[in-house]
């Protein structure tokens, strides 16, 4: 049985974005904050710190989850993506990222990076959503710039294209 | 904001989780999918001295049906359960409610046994379990005990669950042949906390209404009557819940959501089990 007491910091590995990383994380420290500070990849944000905003969304195990409700000590050993991880190869932007420029779905970007990986666990699972299932997805941000039409057209055409 | 300070536990087997709740006592909250728990840690609105966490038990990721239920491990999330092949046919009212448990990423991770331990009065999953007659099923070293849904949640984020006792697995009621099911609730948003959630099945000629976010706890009436002849016990069973005023609703507007969708929904639960 695994025993971390308050006081000590256990050391943390994951596999983020198919690398092996590691840091050393208390047990109360939420996964948004060791992915941001102990990490040092600040792309995933951190909202409301309590699984209404959708900002701190990441995926793990492929599936789309807010880090914020995890904590760092609860995922090791686990696979996780951040928005870091999001583009091809090359570096070039993904179908749903191009749509996103195209759409104007983001102005300020900070619920941006938590909305790709959202939809993108949404790609990768259902193929071929509908309006409906992208809308329910998409319920699970938000978003104070863009009055989520951008975003529901973006991905609509990411869908149409499939 | 960030939890307060406390002490980590991953046991590797039940037989370990129980005899460490049964060391901790109250000082030892369990860890599932954290959804709901979490988010009061972060809040602080609760403090633990200790965590126990659970969701990497084998024995408890699992779901097995039997004759009579769809039996669901405490570690099996709500995203897993909607996911169950042929859901819709084993209880057509799990598969109505899922959409709205949370939101999509909520529900990627939370589970079901850990929504009913949160036994938040509007929740849709302790509504299903007691619109149903489900049970919980619940492990310390002295023993299992099996509650009703009735016995298990007590009040408002009120359980039953003893300090020692681990809920290890629930049981939905699998469909009844003749039996419709209708699920319908209202929220501000998609995905928020329903002001009012409603359940309905319709069997043999008796209709069952269960009604969430209005008193403590999901409270349950069944009739002998049509869904035309509905609305005098539908108004009677609104005013019996005693519903408050507070910053969603008022008692007022929760009361005709009762009886005018509570209608719809039972009208809805005939159809389906036609």
């Amino acid at each position: 049985m695994l025993k971390i007491s308050r006081d000590d910091r256990q050391r943390v590995s994951f596999n983020l974005n198919g690398k092996k990383v590691h840091g050393w994380a208390t047990t109360r420290m939420l996964l948004s904050d060791f992915i941001r500070y102990e990490i040092g990849e600040t792309g995933t944000h951190v909202g409301c710190e309590h699984g209404v905003c959708g900002a701190c969304t990441i995926r793990i195990s492929g599936r789309a989850v807010r880090s914020c409700l995890s904590l760092a000590i609860q995922v090791d050993g686990m696979d996780i993506e951040t928005i870091e991880g999001l583009t091809e190869k090359d570096g070039a932007l993904t179908a749903l990222q191009l749509a996103f420029r195209k759409h104007h779905a983001l102005q300020c970007g900070f619920c941006t990076s938590g909305l790709l990986m959202s939809l993108s666990d949404l790609f990768n699972r259902k193929g071929k959503p509908s309006k409906d299932e992208i809308t329910d997805v998409v319920g699970g941000h938000i978003c104070r710039c863009t009055g989520y039409a951008g975003i529901i057209a973006a991905a609509l055409e990411v869908a149409s294209q499939r | 904001m960030k939890p307060q300070n406390f002490d980590f536990y991953r046991p590797n087997t039940l037989e370990q989780t129980i005899a460490l709740l049964s060391e901790l006592g109250d000082d030892g909250r369990v860890i599932a999918g954290g959804q709901s728990l979490m988010a009061m840690l972060n809040l602080r609105m609760i403090t633990t001295e200790a965590l126990i966490d659970i969701s990497r038990l084998e024995e408890l990721s699992y779901c097995k049906e039997t004759d009579k239920f769809l039996e669901i491990g405490a570690a099996v999330s709500q995203a897993e359960l909607m996911d169950y092949p042929n859901l819709s046919d084993i209880q057509p009212l799990l598969a109505k409610a899922l959409p709205s448990v949370g939101h999509f990423q909520t529900r990627n991770q939370g589970t079901v046994c850990g929504s009913l331990a949160h036994a938040d009065p509007s929740s849709e999953l302790p509504l299903c379990l007691a619109t149903l007659g489900g049970e919980v099923i619940l492990q310390s070293t002295k023993g299992e005990r099996i509650l009703s849904a009735a016995e298990f949640q007590t009040g408002m984020l009120q359980t039953a669950i003893r300090e020692d006792e681990l809920i290890v697995a629930v049981r939905f009621p699998r469909s009844l042949t003749n039996a419709g099911y209708a699920f319908s609730e209202v929220t501000r948003r998609h995905g928020d906390f329903a002001i009012v959630a409603l359940a309905g099945v319709a069997c043999n000629g008796t209709l069952r209404l269960g009604v969430g976010g209005v008193a403590g706890q999901p409270t349950v009436c069944e009739w002998e009557i049509e869904p035309e002849e509905c609305d005098e016990v539908l108004n009677q069973f609104a005013w019996e819940m005693e519903g408050v005023d507070d910053i969603h609703a008022t008692a007022q507007y929760r009361r005709q959501i009762v009886r005018k969708l509570g209608r719809k929904v039972l009208e809805e639960a005939k159809l389906c089990s036609k």
